[in-house]
C-alpha cells in the first residue's frame, strides 16, 4: 500500500515540482502509513526508483540512447546502461532514506 | 533513543538531498537534478518525430512569418519585412544554439567566472585587459548610431529573447543543466562581442617580442636574411603584374630607431603558421555551363556545436542563403540570386605592442612626443560565481590598453608582454553589421565593394562571383605603416612609431576578371611588393596551398561543381613535393634498421598525398618537425625566440646546403646539412616506433594525426573522433582539430545552384541526431545541394516541417 502510494504520488509530484519533491512525498507518506523502518525504506526505494527507472528507460529507448551514451562517456562509466542503473539507484536512495526518516519521526512523536 | 533515531534519519535524508542538489566545481554537476529523468539531461533527448510543424505566437512580430525546414533542418525564413526577418532569425538560431551563443559571448567578454567560478578568473581578466569588453561597447555605439543597423540588432535580440522567455528550466539546453545556471536576456552588446571574438581569433596574435629578441641576439643583417619581407617562393593572391589604378598616399618615413629600447619580458600569443582557409572562383569561359563557379572553405578550430548555422533569409529586397556564426544577424558566407562570396583571413600585421614609459609608480602619466600625457583608467567588474566580484583597473594610453603592468604576471606567461600598450584594429570601430547587411543584398560588384567599405576587422580576402564577373579583394582596415613597422616591439613614446593613418578602402589589394581566368586565396601574401606601394606585414601563410589551387584551376577548362568539390578534398602537399626528393637523396641507407627501411620505402613511392591510410605522411611530418627542430632549436629556442618560417628552411635545404645554421652549436663537432637530415630521420622513425611499435596500421596518417572535433567547453563525450586525411599544407587542411569548417560551392547563372557541408549539424543539442549528422558526409567530402527557394511554397515537398509565426495581438 505504502509503495503504491509513493509510486503514484511521487510520479505526479515530479511532473510539476523539483526533483527533491520526492523526498517530501516519501517522508509524508511513510510518516502516515509506514509500520517498520525496513518496510519504509523498501517502499521509498522501490517507489521512487521505479518512477525513475520507467522515465529513464523510456528516454533511453525512444532516443536510441544518443545522449545517455555521451553523458556516460562524460562520467567515464562504461555504458549508458550503467548510467541508467546509477540514475535509478540515486532516485531510490533519496526515496528510501526520506521514507525511513518519515517513519522514525512519527515513532518519536507518537 | 527514539528521538536520536529520528534525528539521525532525518539528518541523513537532508544530507543526501542537499548533497545531490549542489555541484562540485566544474567536474561534478548536481547529480540529483541532472540525473532526474523528470528534469535533468534525459529530457534533452530528441526523438524522431519530435520536430514538427507548429503555429507560434511571437511577441514583437509585425506580420506573419513562415519558416520552412528542409531535411537537413536548415530554416528557410520567409518574412514580409526586415524587422520580422531578423526577429525570426534570432528566434530560430536561439532554438538551435542558445547555449553556444551565450557561452561564446561570455568567453569574449571575460565573464566565464560568473558561470564557472574563480578557476577562469585569470582568463576573464586577460579578455578585459585586451580591451574586448570596452571595444565591444564602442562597436555597439557605432552600430547603434546607424538606425538601420540598430533596428537589425534590436529585432534579432527580440527574437532571441522571445525564445528564452518561453523556455522552462526543464527545457534548458543540457549545458545549462550541467553547470546549473540559467540563460540571461540577449542584448545587442553580445552580437558586438561575437565580432570582437572573430577579430581575436583571426588577428589576436603577434611575434613582435620574439622577433625583437632575435634582433637583439643576431642583428639586422641576419634578421633580413632569415626573416625576409617577402618569401622565397610565392604566388600572391593578386596576380603578379596586376596594375593599380589609384594614386597612393604617402608612406610614413621609417624612423632611424625602428624598435623599442628594451624588452625584458614574457611572450605573446605566437602567430600560428597553419591558420588558413581557401577560396576561389573561375570565370565562365572555363566552366561547363558558361557561368562563373565559386568555392569557399574557411578553416577554423572545429568544435561542436558547429561553428556555423545555415539559414536562408527571404524578405522584400533580399533572398540570401549561407552560414553565420550563431548570435549575429544575416548571412556571413553565402550567395543570393545574383552574387556569391566567401572569405579567407588576410593575416596582415594589425596588432602591435608599444613599450610604455610611466612617469612614476602611480602610473597616472606616460611619456609621449616629449611630454607627459594622462593615462585613462577603466574599471572592469568581473563577477565570480559564489564569491565577491573582482574590480580590475585597466590602464589606457592613446595606443590602447596596457595589458599587463611590469610587476604583474600575465595570464599564460608565455603569451603576453608586460609593460606594453596594445594597438589593434579590433579596437577601431566600423559598422561590420551594415557591411554584411548590404552584402546580403548586393546584386553586382559595385554594390558588393561599396558594402565592404564599412568592414574593418578582421580583414578578409573576399572572393566574389556574379553571372559575368569574378573578383577578389583583400578588404579591411589596414594601418598605413612604414615598411617593417610593428615587426618588432615599438617605442610608445616616439610619435613616428604611432600608426599614422589608414590605407584608403579603395586602395586595398583587389583584382577583377584577371587574364588567367580565375581568382584564389589561401592566406598567402595578398600582393607582391613590386605591384603594391603599402606595407601590409611580412608574415603570411606559406604559398603551398595557394600554389596547388592555382595549378589545378589553371588546368580546368570545363569546370562543374564536382570539380570544385574534389579540389576542396585535395590532399596533395606541395611542401612535401618540394623537399622530399632532396631529403631522401641525402640519406645514407646502408646502416638502416628494418623500420627505417620500411619508412624509407614508403616515402620513396609516395605521391605526396596525405590520405588517411598512408604511412608516408606520418613519417614525413615527424621527419620535417625533427629537422626543423634540429636546425633551429640551438640558435632560436622557442621559449624566447621566433623560429624562421618554413619557407626559409626550404630555401636553405635547396639552395644553401652549407648554411651555418645546420651546425648544432651545442656540440663540439660541426654538423652538416646531411647530418641533420640523417639524425632527424632516425629520430622520426624512433619516435613512431616508440609510440606504435614496429610498422603497422597505427602508423597510418589517419591514426597518427589523431584528428577530432571537441565540444566547445571541452566536455568529454560530447565531441567526435575522426579518421581522416589532409594536412595543414593541403587544400583539405584538416590538421588536428583545425580544418575546413564549411565547404561551399556555388554555380552562378540564371538559376544559382549551390552545394555545401559542414562538420556538425544544425542543432546544438548533443541529444539530437542533428548535432553531428553531417560529420561523416563532411569527412568523406560529400556535399549536399543547398535548397535555395525563390518563394515559400517553392519545392514544398522538400520542406516538410513548417512553422507559422504570428505576432501577439
Amino acid at each position: 500500500m505504502l509503495f503504491v502510494l509513493i509510486l503514484i504520488l511521487s510520479l505526479i509530484a515530479q511532473l510539476f515540482l523539483p526533483w527533491w519533491s520526492v523526498a517530501v512525498v516519501c517522508f509524508a507518506l511513510a510518516f502516515w502509513k509506514a509500520h517498520r523502518g525496513g518496510q519504509a525504506f523498501t517502499a521509498g526505494f522501490l517507489g521512487v526508483g521505479l518512477t525513475w527507472l520507467g522515465a529513464a528507460l523510456f528516454w533511453q529507448v525512444v532516443s536510441d540512447g544518443i545522449l545517455s551514451a555521451r553523458v556516460a562517456e562524460m562520467f567515464t562509466v562504461e555504458s549508458p546502461w550503467v548510467l541508467l542503473a546509477v540514475t535509478v539507484m540515486l532516485g531510490g536512495l533519496v526515496g528510501g532514506v526520506s521514507a525511513v526518516s518519515g517513519f522514525f519521526v512519527r515513532r518519536a512523536l507518537v | 533513543m527514539k528521538w536520536l533515531k529520528a534525528a539521525l534519519a532525518t539528518f541523513l535524508a537532508v544530507l543526501v538531498v542537499y548533497g545531490l542538489n549542489r555541484n562540485y566545481g566544474t567536474e561534478v554537476p548536481a547529480l540529483g537534478p541532472f540525473l532526474s529523468p523528470y528534469e535533468g539531461f534525459w529530457l534533452n533527448s530528441e526523438r524522431n518525430g519530435d520536430f514538427t510543424s507548429e503555429e507560434l505566437t511571437i511577441e514583437g512580430l509585425r506580420q506573419p512569418v513562415q519558416i520552412r525546414f528542409d531535411s537537413l533542418r536548415v530554416p528557410h525564413i520567409f518574412a514580409q519585412n526586415d524587422h520580422d526577418l531578423y526577429l525570426a532569425q534570432g528566434y530560430v538560431t536561439a532554438k538551435d544554439r542558445l547555449w553556444q551563443m551565450e557561452f561564446m559571448t561570455h568567453a569574449a567578454a571575460g565573464r566565464l567566472s560568473e558561470i564557472i567560478g574563480d578557476q577562469t578568473l585569470a582568463l576573464d581578466q586577460y579578455q578585459r585587459r585586451m580591451g574586448m569588453m570596452k571595444s565591444a561597447k564602442e562597436s555597439l555605439q557605432k552600430f547603434s548610431s546607424d538606425p538601420a543597423s540598430k533596428a537589425l540588432l534590436d529585432a534579432y535580440a527580440a527574437g532571441v529573447n522571445a525564445y528564452i522567455k518561453q523556455l522552462s528550466p526543464r527545457e534548458y539546453p543540457l549545458e545549462y543543466k550541467l553547470l546549473k545556471y540559467a540563460p540571461e536576456a540577449w542584448t545587442p552588446l553580445k552580437t558586438a562581442l561575437l565580432l570582437k571574438r572573430l577579430a581575436y581569433d583571426m588577428t589576436g596574435f603577434s611575434d613582435d617580442l620574439r622577433m625583437t629578441n632575435n634582433l637583439r641576439k643576431y642583428g639586422n643583417s641576419v634578421m633580413q636574411d632569415l626573416f625576409p619581407d617577402y618569401p622565397f617562393r610565392e604566388e600572391p593572391i593578386i596576380p603578379v603584374g596586376t596594375p593599380q589604378s589609384f594614386k597612393p598616399l604617402p608612406i610614413p618615413a621609417t624612423p632611424a630607431e625602428f624598435v623599442a629600447g628594451l624588452a625584458s619580458h614574457t611572450l605573446e600569443r605566437q602567430k600560428p603558421e597553419n591558420l588558413g582557409s581557401n577560396n576561389w572562383a573561375v570565370t565562365g569561359t572555363r566552366t561547363a555551363n558558361g557561368y562563373p563557379l565559386l568555392a569557399s572553405d574557411p578553416h577554423l578550430n572545429l568544435t561542436l556545436p558547429s561553428i556555423w548555422h545555415a539559414v536562408q533569409l527571404h524578405a522584400p529586397g533580399v533572398n540570401v542563403y549561407g552560414v553565420i556564426i550563431p548570435g549575429a544577424p544575416g548571412v556571413g558566407i553565402g550567395f543570393n540570386e545574383h552574387i556569391a562570396w566567401g572569405m579567407t583571413n588576410v593575416g596582415s600585421d594589425v596588432l602591435d605592442w608599444y613599450e610604455v614609459k610611466f612617469k612614476d609608480a602611480s602610473r597616472r602619466e606616460y611619456w609621449h612626443d616629449n611630454q607627459w600625457k594622462p593615462i585613462k583608467r577603466v574599471l572592469e567588474e568581473i563577477k565570480i560565481k559564489g564569491k565577491a566580484s573582482k574590480i580590475d583597473t585597466v590602464l589606457y594610453t592613446h595606443h590602447g590598453p596596457v595589458a599587463y603592468l611590469p610587476n604583474e604576471e600575465p595570464y599564460r606567461k608565455a603569451t603576453t608582454p608586460i609593460g606594453h600598450a596594445l594597438r589593434w584594429t579590433a579596437h577601431d570601430t566600423q559598422n561590420e553589421l551594415m557591411a554584411l547587411h548590404s552584402v546580403n543584398r548586393a546584386t553586382n560588384y559595385h554594390a558588393f565593394k561599396k558594402a565592404l567599405t564599412t568592414w574593418a576587422a578582421p580583414a578578409f580576402n573576399f572572393v566574389y562571383a556574379d553571372s559575368q564577373n569574378i573578383a577578389i579583394i583583400s578588404n579591411g582596415l589596414f594601418p598605413n605603416k612604414w615598411k617593417g613597422q610593428g615587426q618588432y616591439l615599438l617605442d610608445g613614446s616616439n610619435p613616428t612609431h604611432d600608426w599614422q593613418g589608414w590605407i584608403p578602402m579603395d586602395h586595398v589589394p583587389q583584382v577583377m576578371n584577371p587574364a588567367r581566368g580565375f581568382v584564389s586565396s589561401a592566406n598567402q601574401s595578398p600582393v607582391s611588393p613590386k605591384d603594391y606601394p603599402y606595407y601590409l606585414g611580412s608574415s603570411f601563410a606559406g604559398y603551398e596551398r595557394g600554389a596547388r589551387i592555382n595549378q589545378r584551376l589553371s588546368a580546368m577548362t570545363k569546370a562543374v561543381p564536382d570539380s570544385f568539390k574534389l579540389l576542396q578534398m585535395d590532399n596533395f602537399n606541395v611542401h612535401a613535393q618540394n623537399v622530399l626528393p632532396t631529403l631522401l637523396a641525402q640519406l645514407d641507407t646502408k646502416a638502416f634498421t628494418s623500420a627505417q627501411r620500411q619508412a624509407y620505402q614508403a616515402l620513396s613511392t609516395w605521391k605526396y598525398q596525405y590520405v588517411a591510410e598512408a604511412v608516408a605522411p606520418s613519417v614525413f611530418e615527424e621527419w620535417w618537425q625533427a629537422l626543423s627542430r634540429n636546425t633551429w632549436r640551438d640558435e632560436f629556442p622557442v621559449e624566447n625566440f621566433k623560429v624562421p618560417a618554413r619557407d626559409r628552411t626550404v630555401q636553405m635545404l635547396l639552395q644553401e646546403p652549407n648554411a651555418q645554421w645546420f651546425d648544432n652549436i651545442e656540440t663540439p663537432q660541426k654538423e652538416t646539412m646531411q647530418d641533420v637530415i640523417q639524425v632527424s630521420f632516425t629520430q622520426a622513425v624512433d619516435s613512431l616506433t616508440k609510440d606504435y611499435g614496429t610498422v603497422n596500421d597505427q602508423w597510418q596518417w589517419g591514426h597518427h594525426k589523431n584528428s577530432s572535433i571537441g565540444h566547445m567547453a571541452r566536455l568529454p563525450g560530447f565531441g567526435t573522433k575522426l579518421f581522416a586525411g589532409g594536412s595543414a599544407n593541403s587544400i583539405n587542411a584538416l590538421n588536428g582539430s583545425h580544418g575546413p569548417s564549411w565547404r561551399m560551392v556555388v554555380e552562378m547563372g540564371p538559376e544559382v545552384k549551390a552545394y555545401g557541408v559542414y562538420p556538425g549539424g544544425q542543432s546544438g543539442n548533443p541529444g539530437s541526431k542533428f548535432y553531428d549528422n553531417l560529420v561523416e558526409d563532411w569527412r568523406l567530402g560529400k556535399l549536399h545541394e543547398l535548397l535555395f527557394l525563390t518563394f515559400a511554397e517553392d519545392r514544398k515537398e522538400q520542406t516538410n516541417v513548417v512553422w507559422v509565426m504570428k505576432g501577439k495581438k
